[in-house]
C-alpha cells in the first residue's frame, strides 16, 4: 500500500536561477542540496509548513535520461507555459499574493472567486505556472 | 474580480508592507509603534489585522524570522554566538533557551548536526537521491534496478 508521496519533480531551465525563485521569492526552504554530475545538484525544496514533501528542481540539461534534442523540446515546451504541475495553498490568499507580487512574482490571475476557493496562477522563472488555491 | 477589486486591498498591501519590512531589517533593533506608525494604523489595529492574515502577532513573527535565519546561519557553520547578535538578538542566553524551545534542540547540537549533514551529502550524494534517479543519469553503477523490471 502506497501511504505518502515523497518526492516531486519540476523541470527548471536553469538551476541556480530556481533556487533563487523557489527559495527567495517563495519563501520555500532547502530540503537538499547535494552534487549530482557535471553541471547539475539534487536540489529539492518545500513549502515552509510541508518539509516532507520534497519538490525535485531537476535541470533540463544534457544527460543520458535528456539527450540534446529532448532537451530542446522540453526547454521550448517549460518556456511556453505548457507545464502547470501543482497546486499550493495558503492562509490568505490577498496576502500571499500582494507579497509575491511584492517580491517580483509575476502573476497570470489575480486572486479570483471560482466555484471551488479563490485562485491566482503564477509562474516561475523556467514559464512553469502553479495555482495558488484557498478554499473558501 | 480583479487584485484590484478584492475587499479592502489597501489593508492588505499595508500589512504586508509591514511584514516585508520585517523580513527586510529584522536584524535591526525594530520598533513595532514604527511599524504600525508606518502602516498607518493604531497599534492595537495593526497587531489585530496581522495576527489575522498570519497566525501570529508582528513580534511573535519577528522572533520567528530571527530563528529561521539563525538556522540558516547555523547550517554555514557560523558559530551560535555570532549567530546570535547577527540576526539581532542581545543575549545569547536567553536566546538559546528560545531556541531550544522551538526548534526542539540546542543552537550547538543544530549547528553540528546540520554540518554532518552537509558533510554526507557532499561526501556521499547518492543516500539523499532517490535510486531511480541516480541510475537513470548515470550516478549508479551497481544497481538491480533495471534487472527487477
Amino acid at each position: 500500500m502506497i501511504t505518502k508521496m515523497t518526492h516531486a519533480c519540476v523541470y527548471v531551465l536553469n538551476q541556480d536561477s530556481a533556487y533563487d525563485f523557489y527559495v527567495n521569492k517563495l519563501g520555500f526552504k532547502v530540503i537538499t542540496d547535494a552534487p549530482m554530475g557535471p553541471g547539475a545538484r539534487w536540489l529539492t525544496v518545500a513549502p515552509p509548513e510541508q518539509p516532507e514533501l520534497e519538490i525535485t528542481l531537476f535541470p533540463v540539461v544534457e544527460s543520458p535520461v535528456f539527450p540534446k534534442e529532448t532537451v530542446k523540446t522540453m526547454t521550448d515546451l517549460i518556456k511556453k507555459g505548457t507545464f502547470g504541475p501543482a497546486v499550493f495553498t495558503c492562509n490568505d490568499i490577498y496576502a500571499t499574493y500582494e507579497e509575491l507580487k511584492a517580491r517580483g512574482v509575476e502573476f497570470k490571475k489575480a486572486p479570483t472567486k471560482e466555484f471551488y476557493g479563490t485562485e491566482a496562477l503564477f509562474k516561475d522563472d523556467s514559464g512553469n505556472w502553479f495555482s495558488l488555491n484557498q478554499q473558501d | 474580480m480583479s487584485a484590484d477589486q478584492y475587499p479592502k486591498v489597501y489593508l492588505y498591501r499595508r500589512i504586508v508592507a509591514s511584514k516585508l519590512f520585517i523580513d527586510k531589517h529584522y536584524a535591526e533593533n525594530i520598533d513595532l509603534d514604527n511599524i504600525s506608525d508606518e502602516a498607518y494604523f493604531s497599534k492595537f489595529h495593526f497587531i489585530r489585522l496581522f495576527k489575522k492574515i498570519y497566525g501570529k502577532t508582528p513580534h511573535q513573527y519577528l522572533i520567528s524570522v530571527r530563528i529561521e535565519k539563525i538556522k540558516e546561519l547555523l547550517k554555514t557553520g557560523v558559530p551560535v554566538s555570532e549567530a546570535c547578535y547577527a540576526v539581532g538578538f542581545e543575549s545569547l542566553t536567553s536566546f538559546s533557551g528560545l531556541f531550544k524551545k522551538t526548534v526542539g534542540v540546542t543552537p550547538t547540537a543544530y549547528l553540528t548536526q546540520q554540518q554532518q549533514l552537509k558533510t554526507q551529502m557532499q561526501s556521499n550524494p547518492l543516500k539523499f537521491i532517490p535510486g531511480c534517479y541516480a541510475l537513470k543519469h548515470g550516478l549508479m553503477k551497481n544497481s538491480n534496478f533495471e534487472e527487477v523490471l
